[in-house]
């Protein structure tokens, strides 16, 4: 009766075939579990490569319910499928906000706590999951157990960021972050170099939100120039979210569509649309999810998809490694028009969270030959500049590359052990990666 | 603020039908067989800013307890302005083809206990000369077809049964919506190869909101399955039989 689908990541690249199976309940979820050899939880399928394919596949769609929302306290429990979207929707109006929000509304809270992602705010709030006050999950021998940093702490810190390869996440429990007004006063400044940008990012390290997009195809005396967006939560304005989607793209543009010229052109356009230090207020939603406006934007990359490339660099010669790479990206001319830079605070204890003091660098590659080798040729210099790419966005990494750069795997392979979790949570990613 | 009885509350599509009416601010009261499911769908519905919600666990194959079901609903409620039918099973048809038993387990389940639920409702609601009556149907009941006859059968006797309740009670200011999903991407269709005749459970759910609130009388939803079915219906027997569709 069960047919094979195909499925894929945001990217759209790597394609595969998978059993997809999914559960009307939490309960439920428990019994299909247990049906599977190996399974892998997913939700909306947002991460880009192949962290959330697998062969079979328990899509977390309709575990997708809020069990308690506690508005004195900003306490909130809510099932592993629910999307940040409609946590927004419910929260909101109460005068709450996520702690941490990636750029896309359109992610499950169990793929934020297994991705541990981080925000415009991580060097001030952190990741995540170090919001999450406790979560409960179905480990490998179909026990459900809760964990928090205080009970069960190993398998808390190896489940946050954990790409779900410890269990299945079926509900947390998070701290919001009381606002009193969904409002963002935010302040525009133009850098006109990487260096300038990443200063600029050092004399505002007191902002609350701070992000930058940067030309990839500039070159010379401008590589690297950015405009850099800050952000404080306003204070007046009212409490208010519109979560309707406006346009969505209907179906795969021609892959031409995007090229070196048009991306050139669309970068130096926003360069110079920018205007420097300029203050301006803006709603949460074109704030925190500018993309979001757009339905399935991930098809202007035509049929054949992208991998994004997410790179951090320690601080130390961060700025001159960062150089470093930018030429090597803006030589090859195949950097899109969607690149983000921003600077990261401390890393956490979370086994195989990503984020850790210094600069990170996203941005997206049509999926072409070319491109993926360029890719790779990234990589490498990463290795070698002692940082690290983000498993959520990977689709190429090397099973080398990832244990050299992510020290604790070995760590992260013993929790698993000890929870059963081995050959019970695979995905396609982590049989790369060299994870049993 | 509507009062409104769900029926099979723990059905995907009757779900995001409540998700819509408590965004309006109405009150619910929920029948599901499933204890644990439906206190999970309440606690979600009051977290969403449901103004009220009850709930009341009965296996509606047993049909003796409809009318307690109804009392209940009625003292929940104060009064109901609009019930949503949407229990229902999907048969399946290759054990059902072997067995007799099964077959009519399936037709009871998704004709005769929606059938014994219409019939104690129209003389409620006759009664009261007001209030919209919703029964989920299916496009499988406008034609049998190899695949699925068993539940298109039984989904035909709903159609057929809610037209002719329609024009009892239009006389009495009732409203009777029938609705008829095509390939809706639910748990219970998780297993099934979707493709781009799939609608997702919150589209049809918008749609059937949108119908009650029209007191519309057959909706196809999406609404491309009216002419999809128009062609399958207009097909011969005699060329119909050797299709496999």
């Amino acid at each position: 009766m069960t047919n094979l689908t195909k499925i894929y990541g945001w990217g759209r690249y790597p394609q595969q075939d998978a059993y997809l199976h999914a559960p009307p309940s939490s309960t439920s979820l428990e019994f299909t579990a247990k049906q599977q050899d190996s399974v892998l939880a997913r939700g909306m399928g947002r991460s880009y490569g192949d962290s959330a394919n697998a062969l079979n596949v328990l899509q977390t769609t309709y575990i997708n319910h809020f069990i308690e929302f506690d508005k004195a306290t900003g306490k909130l429990t809510a099932e592993a499928g629910i999307t940040l979207r409609e946590i927004l929707e419910v929260i909101v109006p109460s005068g709450w906000f996520l702690p941490v929000t990636p750029g896309t509304s359109y992610v499950t809270l169990g793929g934020a706590i297994a991705s541990d992602v981080h925000g415009k705010n991580h060097h001030i709030a952190g990741t995540f999951g170090q919001h999450v006050k406790s979560l409960s999950m179905l480990l490998g021998n179909g026990e459900v157990v809760t964990t928090s940093p205080q009970h069960h702490a190993d398998l808390f810190h190896a489940t946050c960021g954990g790409m779900g390869l410890t269990g299945i996440i079926v509900n947390a429990t998070i701290q919001l972050l009381p606002i009193r007004s969904s409002l963002i006063s935010q302040k525009t400044i133009k850098a006109d170099c990487i260096e300038a940008a990443c200063e600029a990012f050092e004399r505002n390290i007191d902002a609350t939100y701070s992000v930058a997009w940067i030309d990839c195809l500039s070159k010379g005396k401008s590589l690297g120039r950015s405009v850099i967006m800050l952000g404080e939560h306003a204070e007046q304005g009212g409490l208010n979210i519109d979560i309707r989607q406006k346009v969505s793209v209907p179906f795969s543009a021609p892959s031409a569509l995007l090229n070196t010229l048009t991306m050139k052109a669309f970068n130096t356009a926003y360069w110079h649309k920018s205007k420097h230090n300029v203050s301006q207020t803006v709603a949460l939603m074109p704030y925190f999810y500018p993309l979001d406006a757009i339905g399935e934007w991930n098809r202007l990359y035509g049929k054949k998809g992208f991998v994004q490339f997410q790179c951090v660099l320690p601080k130390i010669d961060g700025v001159a490694n960062m150089r470093k790479l930018l030429t090597e990206i803006s030589n090859s001319g195949e950097g899109s028009f969607l690149a983000v830079l921003k600077q990261f605070g401390t890393a956490n204890e979370n086994l195989l969270s990503f984020p850790t003091e210094g600069y990170t660098l996203a941005l997206d590659f049509k999926a072409t030959e070319t491109a993926i080798k360029t890719v790779k040729k990234l990589e490498d210099m990463v290795v070698e500049m002692g940082g690290r790419l983000y498993l959520t966005k990977d689709a190429v990494m090397q099973e080398s590359t990832f244990k050299a750069t992510y020290p604790n795997w070995e760590k992260f392979e013993a929790v698993r052990e000890q929870y059963g979790a081995i050959g019970k949570f695979t995905s396609t990613q982590s049989e790369r990666l060299g994870l049993a | 603020m509507k009062r409104i009885l769900i029926i099979g509350a723990t059905s995907s599509i009757a779900e995001y039908c409540a998700r819509i009416w408590t965004a309006r601010g109405n009150a619910l009261h929920l029948v599901a067989r499933n204890e644990q499911h439906v206190q999970t769908i309440a606690a979600d519905l009051t977290v969403r800013g449901a103004s009220k919600v009850t709930t009341y666990c009965t296996d509606l194959n047993d049909m003796d307890k409809h009318e307690e079901m109804l009392d209940i609903a009625d003292d929940a409620l104060g009064s109901v302005d609009i019930v949503l039918i949407a229990h229902g099973t999907l048969s399946n048809q290759k054990s059902c083809e072997i067995s007799v038993h099964e077959t009519l387990a399936e037709i009871q389940t998704n004709a005769l206990s929606t059938i014994s639920l219409l019939t104690l409702l129209a003389t409620r609601f006759e009664a009261k000369k007001s209030g919209t009556i919703c029964v989920i149907s299916s496009v499988a009941g406008d034609r049998g077809r190899a695949s699925n006859y068993v539940y298109g059968s039984a989904k035909a006797m709903v159609t057929a049964f809610t037209s002719g309740l329609r024009q009892r009670l239009y006389k009495s200011n009732v409203s009777v919506v029938t609705i008829k999903p095509g390939f809706v991407d639910t748990p219970m269709t998780s297993e099934f190869k979707k493709g781009i005749l799939w609608a997702k459970p919150s589209v049809v759910a918008a749609l059937i909101v949108k119908a009650i609130d029209k007191k519309k009388a057959e909706v196809y939803a999406p609404f491309f399955w009216r002419i999809t079915i128009a062609l399958i219906k207009l097909t011969p027997s005699k060329i119909f039989k050797s299709l496999e569709v």
